[in-house]
């Protein structure tokens, strides 16, 4: 039942997420490519650049003015056979690092990439120490603790017995 | 014991100190515009163009007209309601002896921007006209208005996103203004 439920979920939630994306696409049969290797690279860069005034959409994606000039500027690179990394460099010269969706390893963006290493790294060694404090605590009972342990145990289990039989008698 | 009793101590501490700083880090983010991107041209020489005069489109500026003296570049264009309520304290700025050049980024017509300075007056030493705003775009340029400041060298120093008004003069762009007018001075007197 509950499978079933969160079956149903997922495949709702792809439909709703894929046609988010259709409705934002941006009409790009404007761009005529000759070379296919080209119009990759075009298809490949729009969807890495992102919009400066949109801010979290790539310049494939967005309606907005700049997005086009943007893109209008990638195709013309692209056309004259700039690399991938010319136009990303041409971009990050102008808006900056926010301009590219992968931004470099710097040391303000140090965070960005060693972050969730780290955050995994003192989870893991937060569950290492609880389960080495639980074994130790086992380990490290004297002889006396085990005795006065032992005494509880069987203690528990006459009471146990005890109540047992009291339920018993009540019935 | 006293030892361990204290690294327990640092260890029951760490979620605190963690919780603080995240609730820093995102009060912070609550009051931080995410609109307004540093420049990535700071410091850097204003990229090379030719650009038309906006009144007589024959003349052609290049980037030379942006070196020599400290001066603001005001990006503006008669589509953006916040270049029109600007305007008037840029006519204030000009009248007290601010030099200011304008660029006129991707405007409708050339006729309607002409109009718009005949009108409102103009406030802009040189007038550069920038119709398919591929020179803005080399400035960083994401929208209008914008301000740059410039030193005499013709370097960035400094890009304003949004709106000129008392508050930003004041607080932000007139200071720095001041002080590259005063290093420009005192190196223009000097032998």
């Amino acid at each position: 039942m509950i499978k079933n439920f969160i079956t149903m979920l997922m495949v709702t939630l792809t439909i709703a997420l894929s046609s988010l994306s259709v409705v934002y696409a941006v009409n790009l049969e404007t761009y005529k490519f000759d070379d296919p290797q080209k119009e990759a690279l075009f298809r490949e860069l729009i969807d890495e650049l992102r919009c400066p005034k949109c801010q979290n959409q790539t310049i494939g994606d967005s309606d907005a003015p700049l997005a086009k000039d943007l893109r209008d500027r990638t195709y013309l690179m692209v056309q004259q056979g700039a690399s991938k990394q010319e136009v990303v460099d041409y971009m990050v010269a102008r808006y900056g690092d926010f301009a590219y969706y992968r931004p470099p390893v710097k040391l303000s963006t140090v965070v960005l990439w060693l972050g969730p290493v780290l955050v995994i790294l003192v989870g893991a060694a937060v569950i290492l120490m609880r389960v080495r404090a639980r074994n130790n605590a086992e380990v490290e009972l004297s002889d006396e603790e085990q005795a006065q342990l032992a005494a509880l145990r069987s203690s528990d289990l006459d009471n146990a017995d005890q109540s047992h039989s009291e339920q018993d008698k009540s019935s | 014991m006293a030892q361990r009793s204290k690294l327990r101590w640092v260890i029951l501490a760490l979620p605190l100190l963690a919780f603080l700083w995240l609730t820093i880090f995102l009060l912070r983010g609550l009051f931080s515009d995410p609109t307004e991107l540093s420049s990535a041209l700071v410091g850097k020489p204003v990229p090379q163009f030719e650009l038309p005069d906006i009144y007589d489109t024959s003349k052609i500026h290049t980037e030379a007209v942006l070196q020599g003296r400290p001066m603001l570049l005001n990006v503006w264009a008669t589509w953006c309601p916040t270049c029109r309520a600007e305007h008037e304290y840029l006519n204030k700025l000009a009248a007290e002896g601010v030099y200011i050049v304008g660029l006129n980024y991707k405007d409708d017509s050339r006729a309607k921007a002409v109009n718009w300075l005949n009108t409102l007056g103009d406030p802009y030493q040189v007038n550069l006209f920038d119709e398919r705003g591929m020179v803005a775009l080399d400035f960083g340029v994401y929208g209008a208005p914008e301000t740059f400041l410039i030193n005499a060298d013709g370097e960035v120093v400094y890009r304003h996103v949004g709106d000129v008004n008392d508050r930003v003069w004041n607080t932000v762009l007139g200071p720095q203004y001041q002080q590259l007018m005063q290093a420009y001075q005192t190196e223009g007197t000097a032998p």
